[in-house]
């Protein structure tokens, strides 16, 4: 076997050295917190308080809307202020409770489960539905619904996702160099649903630390290996990870399931130790903030419903003034144009930049280099598809498999004519895949 | 809300090539063969290049200005384009040759089918087959060291000996960049690697016109004839700076060696078949026409559904 890898990617300025020997550090929030009630793939969940209730920290706010959803819990205690619409970092106005802060954290009780001796499969699967735990990774799709597929006897890898290709992220890196046994039993607990799985910690090696870490703590696992992959964005793409760790390919319309494979990220993991373990719902997350702006880079353990404003504050606000800010990494991030947008279960970095290297570079004609071919993971023409695209020549797009995309955005990192093919490629995935669901 | 940032959609990071910057490393990569070129065949050769790209150059500047469009000359394509077609002429050529066919390259093949990219045929190799067709007689002199004297592929023809070494090291009539092997060959090598060509097409041009030749030319796997044959009429030149044009050949991977055994096989067919000793100009832009219809028929397995490895 050619080590783990698949083909195409690409190897962007990593920029983790700016965060990356910064221990987290907990942050303690102060004004209003905000929770967006869509912090997920699925329906929104329904809020359980209204205007005036009093809350304690880790009570529930709002319940799932229905089974692909996810219930949401106050990361304070204090007074819910109100419940209305309020921008989140994709840009959009997304209805949320906001709650007044007391600022004297008072806890409510721990999650009503059992001890995970006298645990049932399915007892583990409803705790973690409970505890509103979702994909942390960045898609946020629940995982209770991921833990939950056709067939638990079919499902021979429950691969975590340790690779973290996102150049500047940290996060996850300080997560397992700082609480390893947490992912380890995380994916233990996982392990217990899937009778025939194995567990795969896939890392990257450039996080030579963690494999080294993980190998010494999986040494008596006989069920669980560490698989140390090669350094390459999209390492960490689904189907490209599933590929990489256990030579098993899907393609977009299929389910990691499908494959015999179960995939979650390191936070979501670590959460659902809390949530069995210590009975805990999830409430806060670990975002790293960088970038060449920001004064202090760091990695901090944020409740979710923290202002991002505040977090650029504690890291010493900005040594020059920044051109773009992108919740998330620079590839896959969305730039935000104002800083007042709530951290949510999906916030893994808050990246700072002082040029803006889109802006900085006009996008020229297409000169067929086949770079973008060459780089593009989902074996597709990414110079082909954004001229459908661009035409809204939906026939040709889907002839030229354009639904393969994985919108990871190789294809115009490489671009030497700086082409936006992965933003019209997107868009025309969106309308496709807009128009599938009205009918 | 004092501040607003800029929003875009993701990535938000870009590669440190340009347009400009790859056609800046092509230029390089043909400075091996040009200096070769005015070191072996003397100052004409020099003024060919010179008025070549400036022709082009221009040609382009003043089309933009005149048609209202975006200035493009800073991407260095047109300047490709002039000194590839000054490596493509006879160095005996008159400077004004190159004036006419780097206009004719610049408006008629590159401009009016929308400018970078979007030509379907090589704009050098376009001027250099039109000079052909108009001054058959300029563009066939190939006179050299003061003697009227064939290229090595017309005296291949005539059944004289060759001596490979020349040819190789370049000491032989032909056109300004097209004589020597080893200057060639040390372009590509830059060229690949900065990784602006792989050798999908060059390879495949290569190993399918070896095997064409070793098939239908009479004379069988004679090596030397073989060697000859590769070394001599700008097909090492054709392959590795031609045949790679970005907007002129296929996009895809299988794309690229069908198209580049197709090269293969037409310019063996002009070689052992035409009335011309030479081919690689005209086979190229003839395989320049089939590029739409290569493309279609070898688009790739995406991942999911057959193309993993």
């Amino acid at each position: 076997m050619a080590g783990f890898t698949f083909k195409g990617g690409i190897h962007p300025y990593e920029g983790k050295e700016l965060s990356k020997d910064k221990p987290i550090k907990r942050l303690i929030p102060e004004g209003n917190m905000v929770y967006p009630l869509s912090q997920h793939i699925g329906a929104p969940a329904k809020p359980v308080v209204k205007k005036g209730d009093r809350v304690l920290a880790g009570q529930l706010i709002a319940e799932a809307g229905g089974f692909v959803s996810a219930n949401i819990y106050s990361s304070v205690s204090g007074t819910v202020k109100s419940i209305e619409k309020h921008r989140v970092a994709v840009g959009d106005m997304v209805e949320s409770v906001i709650i007044e802060n007391d600022g004297l954290y008072e806890a409510a009780p721990p999650l009503p489960v059992d001890d995970i001796e006298n645990m049932k499969k399915q007892d583990v699967i409803d705790a973690v539905k409970l505890a509103g735990i979702v994909g942390m990774g960045g898609a946020g799709f629940p995982t209770h619904v991921k833990l939950s597929p056709k067939d638990p006897d079919k499902i021979y890898y429950c691969i975590v996702n340790c690779s973290e290709c996102e150049p500047y992220l940290t996060s996850d890196y300080r997560r397992m160099l700082e609480e390893p046994e947490k992912l380890v039993a995380g994916l233990k607990i996982i392990l217990c649903l899937f009778d025939h799985a194995e567990g795969i910690l896939a890392v990257e090696d450039n996080k030579p630390d963690c494999v080294k870490l993980l190998k010494e703590l999986c040494f008596n696992e006989p069920r669980i290996t560490v698989k140390a992959l090669k350094t390459k964005y999209p390492q960490g793409a689904e189907r490209q990870l599933i590929y990489a760790t256990t030579r098993r390919a899907i393609s977009s319309s299929m389910l990691p399931a499908d494959a015999g494979c179960i995939v979650n990220n390191v936070d979501t993991v670590v959460s659902i130790y809390h949530a069995i373990i210590e009975k805990r719902p999830l409430t806060e997350r670990i975002v790293t903030v960088t970038g060449d702006a920001i004064a202090e880079p760091g990695n901090y353990l944020v409740p979710i419903g923290t202002s991002m404003q505040q977090l650029i504050d504690v890291s010493g606000g900005f040594k020059q003034k920044p051109e773009k800010i992108i919740s998330g990494g620079p590839m896959m991030g969305f730039a935000m144009f104002d800083t007042d947008v709530p951290v949510t279960k999906t916030s893994s970095a808050i990246t700072c930049f002082t040029k803006d290297e889109v802006a900085a570079n006009a996008p020229s004609a297409c000169i067929n280099c086949g770079r973008c071919a060459d780089v593009c993971p989902g074996r597709v023409i990414p110079a082909r598809l954004s001229v459908f695209a661009e035409n809204h020549d939906e026939e040709q797009f889907l002839k030229y498999n354009g639904m393969e995309c994985c919108e990871c955005g190789c294809c115009s990192y490489v671009c030497p004519a700086k082409r936006q093919l992965t933003q019209s490629i997107k868009t025309m995935r969106k309308i496709i895949l807009a128009k599938r669901k009205k009918s | 809300m004092s501040d607003l940032y800029n929003v875009s959609s993701g990535p938000h990071v870009r590669d440190k090539y340009t347009t400009g910057k790859i056609m800046a490393i092509v230029l390089l990569a043909l400075i091996p063969a040009s200096v070769y070129g005015i070191y072996h065949f003397g100052v004409n050769a020099a003024i060919l290049i010179v008025v070549s790209i400036v022709s082009c150059v221009l040609t382009e500047l003043i089309y933009e200005i005149v048609m209202k469009q975006k200035i493009t000359v800073k991407d260095l394509s047109a300047a490709v384009t002039g000194l590839l077609l000054a490596l493509n002429m006879p160095p005996t050529a008159a400077w004004w040759l190159p004036v006419i066919g780097g206009v004719f390259a610049i408006i008629f093949v590159k401009m009016l089918f929308g400018g970078i990219g979007q030509n379907f045929m090589n704009p050098a190799l376009g001027g250099r087959c039109f000079l052909v067709i108009c001054f058959a007689a300029r563009m066939t002199d190939f006179n050299y060291d003061g003697i009227t004297s064939a290229t090595p592929l017309a005296r291949i023809r005539a059944g004289e000996a060759v001596n490979l070494w020349d040819m190789i090291k370049g000491n032989i009539a032909g056109t300004v960049g097209e004589t020597s092997l080893i200057a060639i060959v040390l372009g590509a090598c830059i060229m690949l690697a900065f990784g602006i060509i792989d050798l999908k097409i060059p390879a495949a041009y290569i190993i399918s016109f070896t095997i064409f030749m070793g098939l239908f030319s009479g004379r069988g796997w004679d090596v030397s004839y073989l060697i000859a044959q590769l070394a001599g009429g700008g097909l090492m030149l054709g392959a590795f700076f031609m045949a790679t044009d970005y907007a002129t050949s296929p996009i895809t991977p299988g794309g690229k060696v069908v198209y580049g055994i197709l090269l293969g096989i037409m310019t063996g067919i002009f070689r052992c078949f035409s009335s011309t000793a030479e081919g690689v100009s005209f086979a190229i832009i003839f395989c320049n026409l089939l590029v739409p219809i290569i493309e279609k028929l070898t688009l790739p397995k995406c991942f999911g559904k057959g193309g993993e490895a």
